[in-house]
């Protein structure tokens, strides 16, 4: 390389980012890395692009726990990004209270954020003393199980419509080789996994008053034991699943290798992934087929207080874009998830996911635990629920007397 | 790095005045971020700070919580066990190798980089490939199975059991290479003629490694005995890479308690809690043994 185009690239260097400075950069970090995941992103950075600003994609690898840590460390560090995803509720509760993240009450105001968005509580846990800090965008529920009908043909059993009936359907599966219930190894599966038993088999004012209301004698009572018990059965029935990821135990389930899974609607991403249908190939109970109730978790974004004056009114613009009728249809598409407006044509969505419209609509629903418990009792849930369901020399009565403790100290 | 000074000596805050200022910086490094960082995180180990230090003190609340959890009490037990086993093992195997290396054999160089080799890879990778090596579905236990024993079973790490000694069996790997360099230097450095008188009285030579050699070679296994000491506290990589700290809980570790605490749970007040007794920990085996070791010397 010559003098000369050493000096035409060190020139273009230098122009590039002046010739980029009219719109403004705004680095949007989130843990969206899956092929479905990052397709649905790219529609946000698509239409927020079409407002002259530009999407600097900060995608962070190894799921939330891994990114949640780098996200906080940079904001209390002091070198903010210019908004950021979280789970709804109360992972981002401290930096609220700390004045980190920025108000958006007046936007939300003037376009009517309180009408729009469907269930309110979504809106609510965004809500600090009064006013709104966070933007949802969609909504995620826990309580689905998926069946592989392979599986379960394999076994000459009919498929499961509800718990009770794959428990008995349990045997069976293992006669034929196959692992009754996928959980795979990382500690937040199975705690979610007991949260979906305690709404579907103790039913949603149990699950209230224990996770809600942080009753420890309802998470000592005889409800709970049920619940335990069932914890028992899934903890036997998903001996030899042997993996990590979620994805790897969902893969399981798509191959026949595994009866079913636990697992949030975000799985169904891996089923239509691998071009699987839902009804013939796989099926999917909502609430466990026993209670069907959805809980309306989800991802939200939150704009960190920056000094930037071009930057934090370019915040307001992505703010309404997340919000858009068009952006909510074509990421909760890609993503699977269900949209946060109520008014917006999901004609496209398949059979589960009306399931879950449909479910939203009557109003049943529960408050997720990331609204409900902070990320510490969480830890706490995760610790012993890993260990339950690795350790099988802990007893269902022992590890509910270590979770009535945890609820009892809970904030 | 420090200048040296003589105690008693009325001058000597001028001697060497020159060395001495040019490890203000070091010192001021270890004052401020060493102690100060300490003293930091004992202070806000008593307050209810979670994902941001607070000063609101709750006196021993979180050292209450700490040891009545059983993660911590299992990841204390794993300590004990891989440090104690750990230590006996690689002082062991170090010295064994060092001293058949020492038999003037031929290859020798060849020999110890091969030994030391695994000492050039990082935890995370040591971690990774003994995780392959150790997975009952492509590792040992599959290869065994395809020579014909179909019953034989190895699965360290999925079983609660044992797994921390399959993490012990990646550390010894990784380390025992360098014991094994620090005790050959040990031993090339003890005079040839010690040998030739010991021959002489006609002492067995395991008898002369027992009882002569390594009394000599007393300050090699201390820097030795420290090296591996700091390394069996902060063990945290090689969990995370090989097992997370699965299954379950099993193999967890006093730093991975307090990694998770302060950046998973948001809980900085447990965290801080967690590491002040590791530092306390460190602190009732080090202080004994240092008043012992330089202490005595400089009374006498």
């Amino acid at each position: 390389m010559n003098i000369r185009s050493m000096a035409a690239v060190l020139a273009a260097t230098v122009m590039l980012p002046l010739g980029a400075a009219h719109a403004t950069d705004l680095e949007v970090t989130h843990w969206w890395t899956s092929g479905g995941e990052a397709a649905a992103v790219a529609e946000l950075a698509k239409a927020f692009n079409a407002t002259g600003n530009k999407w600097v994609d900060g995608a962070i690898a190894g799921s939330g726990g891994t990114a949640r840590p780098i996200m906080i460390s940079r904001i209390t560090g002091g070198d903010p990004m210019s908004a950021t995803q979280f789970n709804h509720g109360r992972q981002a509760e401290e930096l609220v209270q700390a004045g980190l993240m920025r108000d958006f009450t007046d936007l939300a105001k003037k376009e009517g954020w309180d009408k729009i968005v469907r269930p309110a509580g979504l809106l609510k846990s965004c809500t600090f003393e009064g006013k709104i800090y966070c933007v949802p965008l969609n909504i995620h529920s826990w309580q689905w199980l998926w069946l592989s009908n392979d599986a379960f043909k394999k076994a000459g059993v009919a498929v499961p419509k509800n718990w009770d009936e794959y428990v008995a359907a349990a045997p069976a599966l293992e006669k034929a080789g196959i692992v009754p219930l996928a959980v795979g190894g990382q500690a937040w599966q199975s705690t979610g996994l007991f949260a979906v038993l305690t709404v579907a088999i103790g039913g949603k004012d149990i699950y209230q008053k224990v996770y809600g209301d942080k009753d420890a004698k309802v998470a000592a009572g005889p409800e709970m034991a049920k619940v335990f018990k069932a914890a028992d059965d899934a903890r036997k029935m998903s001996k030899g699943t042997n993996v990590q990821d979620w994805n790897q135990a969902t893969n399981m389930v798509i191959t026949g290798k595994a009866g079913g899974q636990i697992m949030g609607d975000w799985a169904q991403g891996e089923f239509q992934l691998a071009g699987k249908k839902a009804g013939v190939d796989y099926t999917c109970l909502p609430g466990l087929g026993v209670n069907e109730v959805i809980s309306t978790a989800g991802d939200a974004f939150y704009f960190p207080v920056l000094k930037d004056a071009a930057k934090t009114k370019a915040q307001e613009a992505l703010a309404s874009t997340l919000l858009d009728a068009k952006t909510q249809v074509a990421f909760n598409l890609k993503k699977g998830s269900l949209p946060v407006r109520g008014d917006v044509d999901l004609a496209a969505a398949n059979d589960c996911m009306k399931k879950g419209l449909e479910i939203l609509a009557k109003g049943n629903v529960v408050t997720s635990t990331d609204q409900l418990i902070t990320q510490d009792t969480q830890k706490q849930l995760e610790d012993l629920m890993s260990q339950f369901f690795a350790n099988t020399s802990i007893t269902a009565e022992e590890a509910q007397k270590r979770f009535v403790a945890i609820f009892s100290k809970a904030g | 790095m420090a200048a040296h000074t003589q105690p008693g000596r009325p001058n000597q805050l001028f001697r060497n005045l020159n060395s001495k200022i040019a490890s203000i910086p070091m010192m001021l490094t270890a004052v401020v971020i060493f102690l100060g960082g300490t003293i930091w995180t004992v202070v806000y180990s008593f307050t209810n700070s979670k994902l941001l230090p607070r000063l609101s003190f709750v006196g021993l609340e979180q050292y209450e919580r700490l040891w009545d959890t059983p993660r911590w009490i299992v990841s204390i037990q794993n300590l004990a066990t891989y440090g104690c086993l750990s230590l006996i093992f690689s002082l062991t195997i170090g010295f064994l190798l060092a001293a058949l290396m020492d038999q003037k054999i031929r290859f020798e160089n060849t020999f110890r980089t091969i030994f030391l080799y695994p000492f050039a890879l990082s935890f995370i990778v040591t971690g990774l490939v003994w995780q392959w090596i150790l997975n009952p579905e492509f590792g040992v236990q599959s290869v065994v199975r395809s020579l014909g024993w179909t019953s034989f079973t190895f699965d360290p790490l999925y079983n609660s059991d044992i797994v921390i000694y399959g993490i012990l069996i990646a550390a010894l790997w990784q380390g025992t290479g360098l014991v094994m360099c620090l005790m050959l230097a040990g031993l090339r450095g003890i005079d040839e003629d010690i040998w030739k008188a010991a021959r002489v009285d006609g002492i067995p030579m395991w008898k002369t490694y027992l009882f002569i050699i390594i009394p000599m070679m007393r300050p090699v296994f201390v820097t030795t005995l420290v090296i591996i000491a700091s390394g069996i506290v902060r063990i945290y990589d090689l969990v995370v890479a090989q097992t997370s700290g699965g299954p379950g809980i099993a193999s967890d570790v006093p730093a991975k308690y307090v990694y998770d605490y302060m950046f998973f749970a948001q809980n900085l007040g447990q965290g801080f809690a967690a590491s002040t007794m590791m530092l306390l920990a460190v602190a009732i085996i080090i202080v004994p043994w240092a008043y012992l070791e330089f202490g005595g010397r400089k009374r006498g």
